[in-house]
């Protein structure tokens, strides 16, 4: 059963387990990076949206990247509302879907779509550098969709168990 | 075992880097050593030390050509110019070292190398042989292509991404292609290196040619600081680029070459690992780098020195990596052949954890020559050199495995207590102009107690010479640098004696073997240690026998490969380059020499506190 907060209770809860949630899934991803289990970023990809300095853009990348995790998980939670139930398998199940999305559908289509990105087809340009992800990610590691899917399924129990105890 | 054939001769290699990493370019446009990140990385290529498997990048005509080469001016950008009955092309190889050459916006690989191919007149078949095998040829690895973006060697956390003008395809495990090149034409190909992040895809056409320019400029800049201008310049600035080539940007380390078990003799077993920092090498290396105006690089060397050694202080180890790390566990790849069947191939150092007292002499007189160039020497530091000096104190009686790192069992190595003697009188000197938390009565005390027991029981006064050990009555080539470190003048009696007894025992022609035979333990013959040519040339130069020292100065010169580089070692009959490859404590040996042939090097009587 969900608990029933006010307004203020709610929104202020979310946003702490959010950013708990956030923490973990990003020290599952950049745990798996500096392990050598994975290249991929999602602090790097984020950031070099706005620049193109690689110190810089890690920096701004982990900023919104924090930021989307909050959003993420009032999405996490507004599913939650919605089926008003919540346990962290549930959570769990959105954080695979999250990640399958993510997998699936936008490191594929972000050559097209991130203003950095090289695309396999047309190659670098002037401003297009970043190495493109490739299907499931897969040119940034073999272990690249294990490590977002981990990180994902993680950040979505973390939410589910927040959203269901009580 | 593949013995010969596949094996260029060390003096075919030109050496190529970015201050972080140096990869070796032969005559015949073939890349046969990278280490990728770091100088010492596990090789990406390593066809130096087996042609077979161990990993190349070849671009060159695809039939008979001849082959000439040079730097480009005072730079690291190498030019290769193949003659072939069609035509001529140029090959200019390069790693890039200026990463905001395309403008700070746009994100750079942590490492490329680019190589360029030109039609310079008629056309020419160039063909290019691509065959990455990450990690020593140990590591598995996929090779596949990543569309207009190039083609992806991954490997574990690393990508190593190639782009190439050149269509390539899979030819084995690896890549291979050609394409006629007319004149005015221009390809090029880049390899670029990422590890543990996203990717950067490198642009190749007139993006490239900006890098290029770019890195070309930077070495310009950089070799126009150097302020020798004595004779032999050329030769001086070529080691100099050489030595900035081994020193890393990154910590101000110095390796002490950029290779790993190349033999000191054909097929030999004395097959070591030098992509470390040997602080037997410091106060040389420091000096060299001050005497010529590089005062970035000898203010970063010190800094590195005092900072890696502080993991072990107040003992100091032999050798160091470029991060300070003591950890070099030597191991042999026994899946490698070994240059010319030279084997084994070991990694790591086994000298690290060795006692080599004179390396307590090389950092204590590194941070006085520092000191005497008008650096300033902060409390830490002082209390870090006083610690040293407790352990000289301490230690200068015991026996050491010596300059040499021999592997048999520690001696009492004369030249080890100079090298005592030079810690505490230049802790003494330093003390006398900004105190330093120390007993100097104490210090002056035990350095003169090293003094006596050098002159009674280091001197043989039937020989007229220092000899090797105490009470022995063999010689080595150690002897000839008291001279240069300051412990005795060149034109002292004894000192003539030493140099004269080591140039009859040891010298052949204007070599200088290191030591005599079975003094390292190793029955087997080795070359002659190219260093001591140009330490003899030093005393020689110092005693005012200038011709003499010219003389030898030029004949070791002509010793040096065609773009001027040496190794560790000559074969003392043939002149061949033999060890690892090229050698930063030949060329600073080459710079001391040249600097007391043009007067500057000359450590005069009354500079040292010494009473000859």
């Amino acid at each position: 059963m969900l608990r029933d907060f006010g307004i203020l209770g709610v929104v202020g809860d979310t946003l702490l387990w959010s950013l708990i949630a956030t923490a973990a899934l990003t020290v599952i991803l950049q745990g798996s990076q500096n392990m050598g289990l994975s290249r991929l970023s999602i602090p790097f990809l984020v950031g070099t949206v706005f620049t193109g300095n690689r110190d810089r853009a890690v920096l701004v990348g982990f900023v919104v990247y924090t930021i989307g995790g909050w959003l993420f998980a009032i999405g996490y939670h507004l599913v939650f509302l919605s089926v008003g139930w919540a346990t962290w398998w549930l959570g769990a199940l959105l954080g695979l879907l999250h990640a399958a999305v993510l997998l699936v559908s936008v490191l594929p289509v972000l050559p097209h779509i991130h203003p950095r990105m090289a695309s396999e087809y047309a190659g670098p340009t002037v401003l297009r550098r970043l190495e493109p992800p490739g299907f499931l990610g897969l040119n940034y590691g073999r272990e690249t969709p294990i490590c977002t899917v981990a990180s994902h399924v993680v950040f979505g129990a973390i939410l589910g168990a927040f959203a269901g105890a009580g | 075992m593949h013995a010969g054939p596949g094996y260029l001769p060390l003096a075919d290699y030109a050496a190529i880097g970015d201050c972080r990493s140096v990869a070796l370019v032969g005559h015949n446009g073939s890349i046969d050593w990278l280490c990728w990140p770091h100088y010492s990385s596990a090789a990406v290529f390593a066809g130096l030390l087996d042609a077979r498997t161990g990993g190349a990048f070849a671009v060159r005509p695809a039939g008979e050509f001849q082959a000439t080469r040079r730097y480009r001016g005072d730079t690291a950008v190498l030019e290769t110019i193949f003659e072939t009955e069609t035509g001529r092309v140029r090959l200019t190889d390069a790693m890039a070292v200026a990463p905001d050459a395309e403008g700070a916006d746009v994100p750079q690989p942590s490492r490329e190398l680019l190589r360029r191919v030109e039609g310079i007149d008629g056309a020419v078949d160039v063909a290019v042989s691509y065959r990455p095998r990450p990690g020593f040829a140990r590591r598995p690895f996929d090779l596949t292509r990543r569309g207009a973006c190039g083609w992806a060697c991954t490997s574990g956390d690393e990508l190593f991404l190639l782009r190439s003008d050149i269509p390539l395809s899979r030819s084995g495990d690896g890549l291979a292609g050609s394409v006629r090149v007319a004149r005015g034409e221009q390809l090029w190909l880049s390899l670029s290196y990422t590890s543990r992040d996203i990717g950067i895809v490198p642009l190749l056409g007139d993006a490239a040619q900006r890098r290029l320019d770019a890195t070309q400029t930077w070495w310009e800049a950089w070799s126009r600081q150097c302020r020798y201008d004595g004779p032999y310049r050329a030769a001086v600035v070529r080691s100099l680029v050489t030595l900035k080539m081994l020193a890393s940007s990154l910590t101000g380390a110095v390796v002490a070459a950029p290779t790993a078990s190349l033999p000191e003799a054909v097929g030999g077993s004395r097959n070591w690992d030098y992509r470390f920092c040997w602080l037997r090498d410091a106060s040389l290396t420091l000096r060299a780098f001050l005497a010529t105006g590089c005062r970035a690089e000898a203010e970063s060397y010190l800094e590195w020195l005092l900072h890696a050694t502080r993991l072990t202080w107040p003992t100091l180890n032999v050798l160091y990596d470029v991060h300070g790390r003591t950890d070099l566990t030597e191991r042999t790849l026994d899946h490698l052949d070994g240059w010319r069947g030279s084997r084994p191939v070991r990694v790591g150092n086994g000298a690290h954890g060795q006692l080599q007292l004179d390396v307590y002499g090389e950092v204590i007189r590194a941070a006085l020559d520092f000191a005497d160039a008008g650096g300033r020497l902060d409390r830490a530091t002082k209390r870090l050199l006083a610690g040293f000096g407790r352990s000289v104190c301490g230690l200068w009686r015991e026996p050491d495995c010596g300059i040499w790192e021999v592997r048999t069992r520690p001696r009492q190595f004369t030249f080890s207590k100079v090298m005592c003697w030079v810690a505490l009188d230049s802790l003494l000197r330093l003390h006398e102009r900004d105190p330093l938390p120390m007993p100097a009565g104490r210090v002056r005390e035990v350095r003169d107690g090293i003094e006596q027991v050098i002159e009674t029981r280091g001197f043989d006064a039937r020989l007229g010479s220092y000899v090797s050990t105490l009470d022995g009555d063999d010689v080595d080539a150690s002897l000839l640098l008291m001279p240069l470190l300051g412990y005795r003048p060149a034109d002292d009696l004894r000192m003539r004696g030493t140099l004269h007894l080591v140039l009859d025992r040891l010298g052949s022609g204007a070599l200088v073997r290191r030591y005599g035979r079975n003094f390292d333990g190793f029955a087997e013959p080795e070359g002659a240690f190219a260093a001591c040519g140009f330490w003899a040339t030093d005393v020689l130069a110092r005693t005012g026998d200038t011709g003499a020292a010219r003389r030898r100065f030029e004949a070791l010169l002509a010793l040096a490969n065609d773009v001027g580089l040496y190794g560790e070692e000559h074969d003392a009959d043939t002149g061949e380059i033999l060890g690892n490859f090229p050698q930063a404590f030949t060329h600073v040996a080459l710079i001391h020499a040249a600097l007391s042939l043009s007067g500057a090097g000359t450590v005069r009587r009354s500079e040292t506190s010494h009473a000859a």
